[in-house]
């Protein structure tokens, strides 16, 4: 009887998923044409070769899945289960941290089918939970807050920059932060501790890996690393700077055919697609992805409480830090950090973690405020 | 106007976020408008320059390993080589079908387990583009068969590269060690562009201790390709810098000596030069081949070392550590003249059986019904437990440990071979540490102590750095293997090493009674002594000074006597450690033999240490190394003061003597 009723649900759950999604269509409509450039460029930049493309349009269709099915899902279920995540995402990273397995850096867990990267859950899970914390309470937070909500940013973040990831580190203490000046902290507040996180880089630098003071160095000397990240630097930008205003044309990147410019499907793709569409194709795509993350804000002004406002402003706000960080990062304004550009890098759990953001903001939006 | 709030302003919250959403997507924007100027200075600005590279752009770079440094004996013996080989090598991001691959390349060149776990392991870790080596050292039945079948493999190919051979076999396994693939572990510690095109890292021994000094700066040739990445010509050469090499203080003949001399019993043996900390000798029997772990052990080799019953695996020169026994005496009867507590000449009665004041329970000596009137050279050469009984009780126990840490007991010595570990002084504070139960220290453990029994260990490289800091006149120096060091084509510079501390002797005179109570070990014809009817000095030419030593590795368990004196049950029960010095009156060498099963010190590791120091003499007779100047306190103290006819002089350095050519020397009835 009660296992009829579940049933019956389920399927009623599962049929309007298709019959009646709850997507903000201009929304979605520019996911899809972000997705489309994406799997271009990746075409293009693997050497044409079709199974990488296909690939990772496997993704983008998982990841379209997500969205239908946390659209579904009402903020307010997910307000409730909220900490249950967060600790549950923590728990992960400590196991991680104990057993994990990687190339060098020790992110993975092995599940057997599939590796899985408990970091990029954390990407959600933290803006949840410092959403979740301020619901509650009176806005704009005191200092008591802010250092509770620093201390849920510190602690997973700490465990992902030992793993070492630190572009990770840096997105999912982004994602918490912007949560946190969404919530409308005061100005004076931010200033100070701005100021205090300016004072503490002595104190990072000291707890860096060589490696990470290294690529730091190199970039601003490239030519002194020849072999190393020095030569991804200038392969970078010689691909940039190359494509000019106009391009040289869809599937004309040297620098990625014959193989000059390392990463050139991953971390570097968004050098290929500057030097074939040049800079205009560079305009046009961050146009587009200043829409979207306008359209997250709107979405996120329109929210009906504090939760899914400040949840929703934090994801679309962190989408800009990928886009930054990867595109300064292609440009040689920021050192070699290992953050893709979303839906144009190559690479599973990014894009799909991504998609089910938007899955959330898409729920966010279907139970916005009513105007009267 | 500021007001209190002391409920939740849903609406104000509203308007509140509205403004920072604008403000933050403000911000956003910015942020955008600067990666815009950014793509505008290169895209515009610099269009023309970055064209003109891009067009040039036919220059890739490529790393050039090192060679590694080569590892030599005192005399230039070759221990550890670069041979040329060659390797296969996949580049993954030329492979389509990966798998599909492997099983095909597997029926052309034989690709084993092994193989393939490394490979696939090491596949994960690196870039698509970096190539991965999949086998090492093909043969050239492997090469012919692959060259034919090449075209169907495409980014595979065949690398020559240099790896490590050890000529000596498993001669110096303890002492040089071994290099081996680099692995997982090893690339997230190695800085990346310093490892560039390496395989291989020590993994233990000097190999491991030495990996700076021995790997050299990796080069890089900048290669013009052509659009299939194919080399066209080679532009630039910035070639590496190979590593240094090293030359041990040990020589291959005293090593070998050494290692024949156990004849495969388990056991250690450590040589050191007192005048300089070098060692002389260093082994651990039995051992292994250090050659099947270049380039990665097979399964079933590793397990069959990895479970032999006597552990070839383990240095025990190094990483064993056993109760000294009566090897410490002659550290306690030092211990008791420089702390005031006893004369030489001070005798204590020895009736079989020694009792603390008030106790009921017996220490024994070794003779049944004692050794009568004993005074410090009595009771070193006989080795009477009742002596150092009474005066370890009357030194008390923080006394002794705090001078035989001075010697170095308890700590690991700082040799420059990796895998030490600290053995035990007996102290107050290691007990409690270590026995949280029961903490109280009882005047019966201080008894033991003094005969190198109940918590103490010792390693044989520990014994011979005591010895050798006795030997030495006290002036103590950290054991060093790395002689010296030489950029290739360049003459070696030594390595050095300054004594680490002033001499730990006050007067020389109590020196010279126990190094006088040391050569009574060997030469006295009281047959009470240890050493009477071994002959162990028999033949040599310099006076030697040694002490035995026969550790209980089991305690007591009855009153009654144990009258077994059946060797093989008695070997079982024993170590047998033997320490020997010598030339007495200006030691040049001191040597600490241990056997795990052994069942008398002077009987089974005595010989164990004569044939060493025969070898020694023996390469006393070739080149000998320039001398590091003795420091000032061992030059100061001239051998006059000791009277011992039976010894030569000196001789210099450059002429050596005969072995035989001194018989006199013979002072055993």
């Amino acid at each position: 009887m009660m296992i009829d009723t579940l049933r019956i649900r389920f399927h009623r759950f599962f049929r309007r998923l298709w019959t009646r999604p709850r997507i903000d269509l201009p929304l979605a409509f520019a996911l899809l044409v972000l997705c489309g450039v994406g799997l271009v460029t990746l075409y293009s930049a693997g050497d044409s070769n079709l199974s990488l493309v296909i690939g990772q349009a496997a993704r983008f269709v998982l990841g379209a899945l997500f969205i239908l099915v946390m659209s579904r899902i009402p903020p307010s279920a997910l307000r409730n289960w909220t900490p249950w995540l967060y600790i549950g995402s923590v728990m992960l990273l400590l196991v991680v941290a104990v057993l994990g397995e990687g190339r060098g850096a020790d992110r993975w867990l092995n599940l057997g089918i599939m590796r899985f990267q408990p970091s990029e859950l954390m990407k959600l899970t933290m803006p949840m939970m410092v959403a979740w914390y301020l619901h509650p309470r009176q806005l704009p937070p005191r200092w008591k807050d802010i250092v509770v909500v620093g201390v849920m940013i510190g602690i997973p973040a700490a465990l992902i920059a030992h793993q070492p990831d630190l572009g990770t580190a840096l997105l999912v203490s982004a994602a918490g932060g912007f949560a946190l000046f969404l919530s409308g902290m005061a100005w004076w507040r931010i200033g100070l501790l701005l100021a205090g996180a300016a004072g503490m880089v002595p104190i990072a630098w000291h707890f860096m890996h060589q490696y990470q003071r290294d690529r730091i160095l190199t970039m601003l000397n490239p030519e002194s690393d020849p072999l190393g990240n020095g030569w991804h630097i200038i392969q970078s930008q010689i691909a940039v700077g190359s494509g000019g205003i106009f391009g040289k044309g869809f599937e004309q990147s040297t620098q990625s055919r014959l193989d000059f410019l390392p990463e050139h499907t991953t971390d570097f793709i968004f050098a290929v697609f500057c030097e074939e569409f040049g800079l205009i194709g560079v305009c046009a795509i961050l146009v587009l992805y200043a829409f979207i993350i306008g359209r997250c804000l709107w979405i996120a002004m329109e929210a009906k409480d504090t939760y899914s406002r400040l949840l929703a402003g934090a994801i679309g706000m962190s989408f800009f830090v990928y886009v930054f960080v990867n595109g300064g990062m292609v440009a040689g304004l920021l050192p070699v950090v290992g953050v893709p550009m979303p839906m144009v890098s190559y690479g599973g759990t990014s894009a799909v973690s991504l998609l089910v953001g938007f899955g959330v903001l898409m729920s966010i939006h279907a139970n916005r405020k009513v105007h009267d | 106007m500021k007001r209190l709030r002391h409920y939740k302003d849903t609406r104000g919250e509203g308007e509140m976020f509205r403004r920072r959403a604008l403000a933050g997507f403000g911000l956003i924007l910015l942020g955008l408008g600067v990666l815009v100027g950014r793509y505008v200075f290169l895209q515009v600005l610099h269009h023309d320059e970055y064209a003109l590279r891009s067009v040039s752009n036919s220059v890739k770079p490529r790393a050039i390993p090192p060679a590694r440094g080569l590892i030599y004996d005192r005399n230039g013996v070759l221990l550890a080589d670069n041979v040329p080989a060659f390797r296969l090598e996949v580049r993954p991001d030329q492979v389509q079908h990966m798998n599909q691959m492997l099983a095909e390349l597997g029926r052309v060149v034989p690709l084993d387990q092994d193989d393939l776990d490394a490979f696939r392991k090491q596949l994960r870790q690196s870039r698509r583009f970096d190539s991965v080596p999949l086998k090492m050292r093909l043969t050239e039945d492997d090469i012919a068969r692959f060259a034919v079948n090449r075209w169907r493999f495409p980014g595979v190919d065949v690398v020559p590269y240099l790896t490590r051979y050890y000529p000596m076999g498993s001669l110096f396994a303890d002492v040089v060690g071994y290099v081996s693939r680099i692995d997982a572990d090893d690339l997230t510690k190695l800085d990346p562009d310093r490892y560039k095109g390496t395989t291989h890292i020590g993994r233990t021994g000097l190999e491991r201790s030495y990996e700076d000094m021995l790997h050299g700066t990796p080069g890089y040739e900048l290669d013009e390709v052509n659009a299939d990445g194919q080399i066209q010509r080679v532009l630039e050469t910035h070639p590496p810098i190979p590593g240094k090499n090293l030359y041990l203080s040990i020589d291959a003949r005293v090593q070998k000596a050494a290692q024949d001399a156990f004849q495969g019993r388990p056991g250690a043996a450590v040589a050191i030069d007192p005048r300089n900390g070098q060692v002389l000798a260093m082994v651990s029997v039995p051992t292994y081949d250090p050659n099947l772990f270049v380039n990665g052990i097979s399964t079933a080799d590793y397990k069959a070392l990895l479970n032999a019953p006597d552990k070839p695996l383990l240095n025990r020169a190094l990483a064993s550590a056993y109760p000294p026994g009566s090897t410490v005496k002659p550290f306690m009867g030092l211990a008791g003249l420089e702390d005031g507590v006893r004369t030489p000449e001070d005798t204590v009665f020895s009736n079989g059986v020694f009792y603390i004041p008030g106790q009921s329970r017996g220490y024994r000596d070794d003779q049944r019904y004692g050794a009568g009137t004993v005074n410090l050279y009595k009771a070193i050469y006989a080795s009477v437990n009742t002596y150092f009984y009474k005066l370890a009780l009357d030194l008390g126990i923080d006394r002794i440990s705090e001078f035989m840490s001075a010697y170095g007991f308890g700590r690991p010595t700082g040799v420059d071979v990796p895998g030490e570990v600290s053995g035990v002084v007996p102290s107050r504070a290691w007990k409690a540490k270590h026995s949280p139960k029961e903490r109280t220290w009882y005047p019966g453990e201080t008894v033991i102590t003094g005969i190198g029994q109940g918590y103490w260990e010792v390693t044989a490289m520990q014994l011979a750095h005591a010895l050798a800091t006795f030997a030495g006149r006290g002036v103590p120096y950290a054991p060093r293997v790395v002689m010296s060091t030489a950029d290739v084509g360049k003459p070696s510079s030594p390595l050095l090493n300054p004594p680490t501390g002033p001499s730990l002797i006050k007067n020389m005179k109590d020196w010279e009674a126990v190094n006088e109570g040391m050569q009574l070990v060997i030469y006295s014809n009281d047959p009470l002594s240890t050493g009477y009817g071994h002959n162990l000095g028999g033949g040599f030419p310099y006076r030697l000074a040694g002490k035995s030593g026969t550790a209980e590795r089991f305690s007591r368990t009855t009153n009654a006597y144990n009258e077994d004196r059946n060797t093989a049950y008695l070997a079982a029960r024993h170590r047998a450690w033997f320490e020997v010095f010598t030339p007495a009156e200006n030691p040049r060498i001191a040597v600490a033999v241990v056997l795990e099963a052994g069942a008398w010190g002077a009987e089974d590791s005595g010989p164990i240490a004569r044939k060493i120091l025969d070898a020694w003499l023996t390469t006393q007779g070739g080149a000998v190394p320039p001398d590091t100047p003795l420091p000032e306190s061992a030059v100061a103290a001239s051998s006059s003061a000791q009277n011992s006819p039976n010894a030569p002089e000196d001789l210099p350095q450059s002429d050596a003597p005969a072995p035989d050519s001194s018989s006199g020397g013979d002072a055993t009835p």
